[in-house]
C-alpha cells in the first residue's frame, strides 16, 4: 500500500504492507530512530509520537491508519532559529531540571510533555502536578522516579505561557 | 577590587552532558546503529526446566535459504570454550548436544537472517528435543538435595559471619540472656530490572577480529567472556557501549551472553549481525533480583537494647552461579543493619534451582536483608511501646560503634544526620481514617525505615580489580577522561567532566568523557556496587591533578610558570603531543578485611539512609496509595545534587514498586508474566512527590568527598513502605509485595484489630 504522510512537516511516501506498524515505518524506512521501542504492546510510551496532533503508542498503529495525515516525532520538536536548532520548551526543562536519566523513555515523555503544554493550561500547584502525572501516566520512566520529569512539565508550561505574554 | 574566584563546577547542578542528543533523539542506542547489510538474530530456547538435549532438528519442510543456524558444535569447531566466564565457568552459551538443560529459556541454537521477521520465523522452525527430568523450583526443594543441580547439596555458596561470641552453643547462650525474642520469616520475591530499553548487541568481524557494540554496564565483563568463547586474546575482541538505556544491574552479566551469541552468528554469517530482544524474551531470560527468605531472630533486653541478632538467609541463585556468590555476599554483610549489637550471627546460603538464574539488580542482596531486619526493629518498637523512629536513633551505630564483622567506624558516618533529618521532615501524623474520592473507608498509616549500604567492592575487591583510569591532553588540545565506567543514565559521563574539570580548572563542558571501548580506555572495573563516583571519579580526580602537574611543570620551563592550565593546555599539545595520565585504585589506609572468617572493614565506608513514608489504604479495594515518601541519604558529596537526586529519587520508586506493586510470577520455572502488561512497574500516576533531603557526611577518600550512592536509595524504602501498611492495619505483613491481594487475604485479621483499635 501506498502510504502519503506528512512527518514533522514534511511530506513522506511509504510503499508497505498496511498492518506494518507505523514504529516501524519511522524508524526503518524513514530512519527516525528517536522514535523508542521498549514492549512492543502499548504499555511503555517509548514509541509516543503526535498523530494529527494527538499522543499514540506507535508500536499500535499501522501504516494504513496514517494515509493523509501528520505524524510529529521527537526529531519534529525542536525549532530552528538563526541557522542552529531551539529546543522546545520541554526539551529545554528536561535538560535543565534533570528530567533526562538514561534516555530511552525522554522522547516519548517529550513528545507527550509537548502535547500536554499545547493542550492545557498547567499551573505550578499541586493540582497541576497530579493533572501532569495522570496525563503522562501512559510514559514509564524506570530511572527518575518522575520527580523532576514532572519538574520539567510543570516549568515548561510556565515558559510556555509566559511566551505567550500571560501573567 | 580583587576578582571573584569563579565557582568550580562540583557540587552545581550542571545539565548532563549527554541531555541535548538525549531530549532531541538524536542518542543512538544500539537498535538505532544504521549497520549496513546486517542481518537480525533470534535465539532458540528451552522450554523445559531440566532435561537433556537429545537433538536439535531442522525442520525438513522449511527454506533454510538465507538463514544462518548456530549450534554448540560451531564453538569448538572455531577453537573457543562454550562458556560464559564470570567467576566460574559453569554456564554454557549454548547448551550442547547431549548436555544438561537447566532452566526455560535458556539458549540452545541461533538464528540469522536478513530481516528480523524471517529470523523470527525460523526460529519456530528449530526443534530441540528435550528428554525432561525432574525440576527444581524452590529452595527447600533445592536444599534437600534429591535432584541434584550443584555440587552435592546444591549450595553455590554459604557464608557464615560471627560477631561476639566463637561458636553456635556459645551464641544461643547469648541469645538466651535476652529478656524477649522476636522471631520472624522474611520472603523477598524476585523483581524485574525493566530498564525501558531491551537488551541488545550488534556485531561484525574484520581481519579475523570481532567487534562487539551495545547495552550494557561493564565492556571488560563483555571483552573478558569473549576472549574464553572465542579462544582469541585481548587484541581479538573490541567491546563499545552504546548508549545504553538503563541498567540497574540487569545488563552487569547477561550483556556477555548477548555477546557470545551475536559474535557467533556475525562470524558464520559472515557480515554484521544484530541480536535485540523483545520485552517479552527480556522479561523470561535475563537476570533479575534473587528471591530471599530470612528468617531472623532479635534478643532483646528489658530496656529494649538489642543482646543478639541471628539471621539466617537463603536465596535462589536459579540454574547457574553468575554472581550469586557476591550477591549473598552483599546480602549478608548488611543483614544485622545498621545497629548497636554485640553479638551476632548470619548463616547465608545461595541455592541452585532450574529457575533461569538470578542476578545482580540495584542492592545487590541488601534490599533482601534490609526488609527483615527493619521489620523486626519496627515490631520491636511496638512491642515496647516506643516511638519507631526514636528507638532507630537510640540503636542507631555512630563512630567508634563496630558492625557486624567487627569494622570499627570512625569516618563519614551519616547514621545520626540522616536519622536527625528525617525526625525534622516527618511533620504531624496525617489524619488515621478518611474517605476515598469514590466514597470507600480509608486507613492512613506511617512507617519508617533506617539502613546502610557499603560503597565500592567488599573487602580487598577493590585492590584486586585495580581499576585504572586516564586523563589525557590530546595532541589537539582537547582534554579526554577515559575509563571504563559506563553512563547508563546515572550521570557517570556528566560528574567525571566535572571531577577532572575542578582538578584542571575547567568548564565541565571542556572536558571529553570518551564514550567506553575496550581499545580506547583501560579497565576501570565493572560499573557496579556503588563504585563509579566514589572509586572511579576518585581515579579521575587524581588523573587529573597529575596531569595538571605535569602540563604545569612544562608551563613553568617555558616561561609561563603558574598560569592556568586552560590558558597554556594548546601550546602544552602542539609542543609535547598527547600527554596522558593513568592511575591505578590505591585502598585508603587501614582497610584490613579477612575473607576466610569474614572479618573485619567490609567497606571502605558506607552510605548511610532514612526514610519515611505514608500511605493511605482503600479498605473496599486494598489497593495502597503512598501518599508520602520522604528519602534523607548520606553521599558523603553531592558532586552534581540535581544528578544525585534523580537517582536517588528513582531508586526510591523501584523500592516503593518491589514493596508495593511489582510481582514476577513464575510457573513450572518459567516466567509467567513476561510482558510489561502483566509484569507491571510504578507509573507516573503511582508514584507521590518525592522528598529528597541530600546530607553530605565527607569521605576524606572520595572524590571532593564524594561515596557510593548508586544502590542506597533501592535497601529501604520497600521497608518503610511496608512498616506503614502494618502501621494503618494493626496486623504484620512479613513479605515482599505486599500487593492489593494480599492485604484482602487477611481482611479478617485486620478488620478484627481495627475495630478493637
Amino acid at each position: 500500500m501506498k502510504v502519503s504522510l506528512e512527518v514533522n512537516g514534511a511530506a513522506r511516501a511509504v510503499d508497505v504492507d498496511p498492518w506494518r506498524r507505523l514504529l516501524d515505518v519511522l524508524r526503518e524506512d524513514l530512519r527516525l530512530t528517536g522514535t523508542k521501542e521498549g514492549c512492543g504492546e502499548g504499555e511503555c510510551g517509548a514509541c509516543t509520537v503526535l498523530l494529527d496532533g494527538a499522543p499514540v503508542n506507535a508500536c499500535l498503529v499501522a501504516a494504513g491508519q496514517c494515509h493523509g495525515r501528520k505524524v510529529t516525532t521527537v526529531e519534529g520538536l525542536a525549532g530552528h532559529a538563526d541557522g542552529g536548532a531551539v529546543l522546545h520548551e520541554v526539551q529545554a526543562a528536561l535538560l535543565a531540571c534533570g528530567g533526562a536519566q538514561c534516555g530511552i523513555c525522554t522522547p516519548g515523555i517529550a513528545v507527550c510533555a509537548s502535547w500536554i503544554v499545547d493542550a492545557e493550561p498547567i499551573g505550578a500547584d499541586a493540582g497541576a502536578r497530579a493533572r501532569v502525572r495522570e496525563l503522562l501516566a501512559g510514559n514509564i520512566c524506570r530511572c527518575t522516579g518522575y520527580q523532576l520529569i514532572v519538574d520539567a512539565v510543570v516549568e515548561a508550561a510556565q515558559a510556555r505561557r509566559a511566551g505567550e505574554g500571560e501573567p | 577590587m580583587a576578582e571573584l574566584q569563579p565557582a568550580g563546577p562540583v557540587g552545581r547542578p550542571v545539565p548532563r552532558v549527554d541531555g541535548v542528543a538525549k531530549v532531541t533523539g538524536a542518542a543512538h542506542y544500539v537498535d538505532d546503529l544504521d549497520l549496513p547489510g546486517a542481518w537480525h538474530g533470534a535465539t532458540v530456547r528451552s522450554t523445559v526446566a531440566h532435561g537433556v538435549l537429545d537433538a536439535v532438528d531442522l525442520d525438513p519442510d522449511y527454506d533454510w535459504t538465507d538463514v544462518v543456524v548456530v549450534t554448540a558444535a560451531d564453538i569448538a569447531a572455531a577453537g573457543g570454550r562454550n562458556v560464559v566466564t564470570l567467576i566460574e565457568e559453569d554456564q554454557p552459551a549454548l547448551v550442547p548436544l547431549g548436555g544438561r538443560v537447566m532452566h526455560v529459556d535458556e539458549a540452545i541454537a541461533l538464528v540469522a537472517a536478513p530481516t528480523r521477521a524471517r529470523a523470527l520465523e525460523a526460529r519456530r522452525h528449530v526443534r530441540p528435543r528435550i528428554s525432561a527430568r525432574p525440576a527444581v523450583l524452590d529452595t527447600d526443594a533445592a536444599l534437600r538435595a534429591e535432584v541434584k543441580l550443584y555440587g552435592d547439596d546444591n549450595v553455590f555458596k554459604r557464608f557464615v559471619i560471627r560477631k561476639g561470641h566463637g561458636d553456635d552453643a556459645a551464641f544461643e547462650d547469648a541469645m538466651a540472656g535476652a529478656d524477649r525474642i522476636i522471631e520472624g520469616v522474611y520472603p523477598t520475591a524476585a523483581q524485574e530490572q525493566m530498564y525501558i530499553e531491551p537488551q541488545g548487541m550488534a556485531a561484525h568481524w574484520e581481519d579475523g577480529r570481532c567487534f562487539l557494540v551495545g547495552s550494557m554496564q561493564c565492556p571488560y565483563y563483555v571483552h573478558k567472556a569473549m576472549k574464553a568463547l572465542l579462544g582469541c586474546d585481548g587484541d581479538g575482541v573490541v567491546v563499545t557501549q552504546a548508549v545504553t538505556g538503563g541498567g540497574f544491574g540487569g545488563k552487569e552479566e547477561y550483556p556477555s551472553m548477548i555477546a557470545a551469541h551475536v559474535a557467533l552468528l556475525a562470524r558464520k554469517a559472515g557480515r554484521p549481525v544484530k541480536l535485540i530482544y523483545d520485552r517479552g524474551e527480556d522479561i523470561a531470560a535475563t537476570t533479575k533480583r534473587h528471591p530471599c527468605v530470612t528468617r531472623h531472630r532479635l534478643g532483646l533486653a528489658a530496656d529494649g537494647a538489642i543482646v543478639a541478632i541471628d539471621a539466617d538467609v537463603v536465596m535462589d541463585g536459579g540454574a547457574y552461579l553468575t554472581l550469586s556468590p557476591v550477591v549473598l555476599s552483599r546480602g549478608v554483610l548488611h543483614a544485622a543493619g545498621p545497629y548497636r549489637c554485640p553479638v551476632v550471627r548470619i548463616v547465608g546460603r545461595v541455592v541452585a534451582t532450574n529457575h533461569p538464574p538470578h542476578g545482580a539488580f540495584r542492592g545487590f542482596g541488601a534490599p533482601q536483608t534490609t526488609f527483615p531486619y527493619e521489620r523486626q526493629i519496627d515490631k520491636a518498637a511496638r512491642l515496647l511501646g516506643v516511638d519507631p523512629l526514636a528507638y532507630r536513633q537510640r540503636l542507631a551505630l555512630r563512630p567508634g560503634d563496630t558492625t557486624a564483622t567487627g569494622q570499627e567506624l570512625t569516618f563519614s558516618v551519616g547514621s545520626e544526620a540522616v536519622l536527625e533529618a528525617i525526625a525534622r521532615a516527618a511533620g504531624p501524623r496525617p489524619a488515621r481514617d478518611a474517605v476515598s474520592a469514590g466514597g470507600a473507608p480509608v486507613r492512613r498509616g506511617r512507617g519508617v525505615c533506617f539502613y546502610f549500604h557499603g560503597s565500592g567492592f567488599t573487602g580487598a575487591g577493590e585492590q584486586r580489580i585495580a581499576g585504572r583510569a586516564t586523563v589525557a591532553l590530546t595532541a589537539a588540545g582537547d582534554v579526554e577522561v577515559r575509563s571504563s565506567s559506563t553512563d547508563i543514565g546515572q550521570g557517570a559521563a556528566t560528574i567525571f567532566a566535572q571531577i577532572a574539570g575542578a582538578s584542571l580548572g575547567l568548564a565541565p563542558e571542556r572536558v571529553r568523557v570518551v564514550d567506553p571501548s575496550t581499545d580506547k580506555v583501560p579497565d576501570s572495573g565493572p560499573t557496579v556496587a556503588s563504585r563509579t563516583c566514589m572509586v572511579v571519579g576518585g581515579l579521575v580526580e587524581r588523573a587529573a591533578r597529575a596531569l595538571g602537574t605535569r602540563i604545569a611543570a612544562w608551563a613553568g620551563e617555558h616561561g609561563r610558570g603558574g598560569a592556568p592550565f586552560a590558558e597554556v593546555a594548546a601550546a602544552a599539545a602542539a609542543a609535547l603531543g598527547e600527554v596522558a595520565e593513568t592511575v591505578q585504585y590505591e585502598p585508603p589506609p587501614g582497610i584490613e578485611w579477612d575473607d576466610a572468617t569474614y572479618t573485619g572493614a567490609a567497606y571502605p565506608v558506607f552510605g548511610w539512609a532514612a526514610c519515611l513514608v505514608d500511605v493511605a489504604i482503600d479498605l473496599d479495594t486494598c489497593e495502597v496509595t503512598v501518599e508520602r515518601c520522604v528519602q534523607a541519604v548520606d553521599v558523603g558529596k553531592a558532586i552534581n545534587p540535581m544528578i544525585v537526586k534523580g537517582q536517588i529519587e528513582g531508586g526510591t520508586l523501584q523500592a516503593l514498586g518491589w514493596g508495593l506493586l511489582e510481582n514476577v510470577l513464575y510457573q513450572d520455572g518459567k516466567v509467567a508474566n513476561a510482558s510489561m502488561t502483566n509484569c507491571i512497574v510504578p507509573t507516573f500516576a503511582d508514584a507521590p512527590d518525592l522528598e529528597t533531603v541530600l546530607v553530605e557526611v565527607p569521605y576524606p577518600y572520595g572524590p571532593h568527598g564524594a561515596k557510593g550512592v548508586g544502590e542506597i536509595p533501592m535497601d529501604g524504602p520497600a521497608a518503610a513502605a511496608i512498616n506503614a501498611v502494618v502501621d494503618a492495619l494493626g496486623v504484620d505483613f512479613d513479605v515482599v509485595p505486599v500487593l492489593p491481594e494480599t492485604i484482602a487475604a487477611r481482611r479478617d485479621a485486620w478488620d478484627a484489630a481495627r475495630r478493637k483499635s
